[in-house]
């Protein structure tokens, strides 16, 4: 095996672009699913099930096909119907798409968790509906699901380099793009692969962390 | 579209398939070794076995993917036909996911069944074998057909290195066609229905395994969902 330091160096530079890209997107995607996941999650709450079902069946549907895929559907498609987004937009919307169906859960699960007698004490109390959630219901909810939305951040981390293949310049597209014009694999992918474990490792140990602190 | 589209549709999922049993039956092994590795009694081997599961967790599938097509042939010497280098990137990916459930799973046993077993005398692997992984497999299978879902959905990854899978495919018809519209959302719908057959596999099998142990498989998933603090996650549920 042959390690060139100097081919690090050199692509440091490239390599700081692409992170800021991808911390970019990751930083966007998350926000899009965090709000379009309790959306979802409050859709399936509503009382009818006209609402209910066509929810339930396109996240489910989003949730078990490959981001991928989605990814191109939606940067090949989309033109198509005369909707134009630069790639980087197609692949936030994307990303932040595809885990709003998992954050959705995530948001179902710590709504279910708030006892009943939160739900009750509302009533008795006369509360208005969006007074219940927003006062009562949702705080609880929400404090419970940090832990668990950050995982998911973490996820979505590992599957930005994915904006690559709709010519995004993330991590993996720079170290691709450099080890096409110098002809050296080994440096830059390794580095990139590296600076991932470096991000995600601590990211997941302060989730750890946040769970003992947060859901008791 | 034409015959001949669809038949390289079709070949792209028989790839697909092929990809998926093979990645799925590595990843199964790799998280039964390090899995058991990580409650093994000498302190190496589970610090080995964790760092395993962090590196190969911490990085990204794809970057994985890369690194096994383009670093791995110079660096040793010897380039891997395509479709095992994709097996070995998902397996070894997709198996230190699965050992956290292994993990979790073996030590969700109750502890008494253990003592039980030394009190019993049964030597280790005995007690492994007859005592915690009976209990231990069941307790594995919700959050593993979630991983099965994750590694179906990681199958597409292959793809960009040029492999010939159900998502290249697509890319192959939109070029002939020049249309995308109608290709991907069939090649959406076949993922779909992949999945939805694993997942009803996967329920069956659950129902057997637990009947074997005199349990019933558990409705709900929105508990399992909170309880996943030891997992920097795919999927959803992975405990």
């Amino acid at each position: 095996m042959t390690w060139d330091w100097s081919a690090v160096g050199d692509f440091m530079p490239h390599f700081w672009d692409g992170l800021l890209v991808t911390l970019q997107a990751l930083v966007l995607g998350s926000l899009i699913s965090f709000a379009l996941g309790l959306v979802w999650a409050l859709l399936m709450r509503t009382p009818t099930r006209w609402v209910r079902w066509p929810v339930g069946v396109v996240t489910e549907f989003i949730r078990n096909t490959p981001l991928l895929v989605q990814l191109f559907f939606l940067f090949y498609v989309l033109p198509e119907w005369d909707i134009t987004f630069s790639a980087m937009t197609t692949g936030v919307v994307a990303i932040g798409l595809h885990y709003s169906t998992y954050t959705m859960q995530v948001y179902r699960a710590g709504i279910e968790g708030v006892p009943a007698g939160q739900w009750e004490a509302a009533t008795a109390l006369n509360l208005p509906m969006t007074r219940t959630w927003t006062a009562v219901i949702l705080p609880q909810a929400i404090r419970r699901v940090v832990p668990a939305l950050g995982n998911y951040v973490i996820s979505m981390l590992k599957d930005t380099p994915m904006l690559m293949a709709i010519t995004v310049l993330d991590m993996l597209g720079e170290a691709r793009l450099f080890a096409q014009q110098n002809f050296q694999f080994t440096e830059p992918l390794t580095v990139i692969g590296v600076a991932f474990i470096v991000i995600s490792y601590p990211a997941s140990l302060l989730m750890r962390a946040l769970e003992r602190r947060l859901v008791r | 579209m034409t015959s001949g589209l669809w038949e390289l549709v079709l070949k792209g999922i028989w790839v697909t398939v092929q990809l998926l049993v093979l990645s799925s039956l590595l990843a199964a092994a790799v998280s039964f070794v390090v899995g058991i590795a990580r409650v093994h009694r000498l302190w190496i081997v589970r610090f080995l076995a964790g760092f395993y599961t962090e590196v190969f967790r911490g990085t990204s599938a794809l970057i994985m993917i890369f690194w096994v097509f383009f670093v791995l042939p110079p660096a040793f010497g010897w380039q891997l036909v395509p479709m095992w280098a994709g097996t070995l990137a998902l397996g070894l990916t997709y198996g230190a996911y699965g050992s956290e459930i292994v993990r979790g799973a073996l030590n969700s046993v109750d502890p008494a069944q253990v003592e039980g077993g030394i009190a019993l005398s049964f030597s280790p692997w005995q007690r492994l074998r007859l005592i915690l992984l009976p209990q231990a497999v069941p307790e594995m299978i919700p959050p593993f057909s979630n991983l099965l879902i994750e590694l179906l959905k990681g199958t597409a990854l292959v793809s960009v290195m040029g492999m010939g899978d159900l998502a290249f495919s697509g890319n192959l018809v939109r070029l002939a066609l020049q249309e995308s519209a109608e290709i991907y959302t069939y090649i959406l719908l076949i993922y779909f229905v992949i999945a939805f057959l694993l997942t009803r596999l996967m329920r069956g099998l659950e129902k057997r395994l637990k009947a074997g142990i005199g349990e019933v498989p558990e409705k709900s998933v929105s508990q399992q969902e909170l309880g996943r603090p030891e997992t920097t996650g795919v999927g959803g549920g992975v405990v």
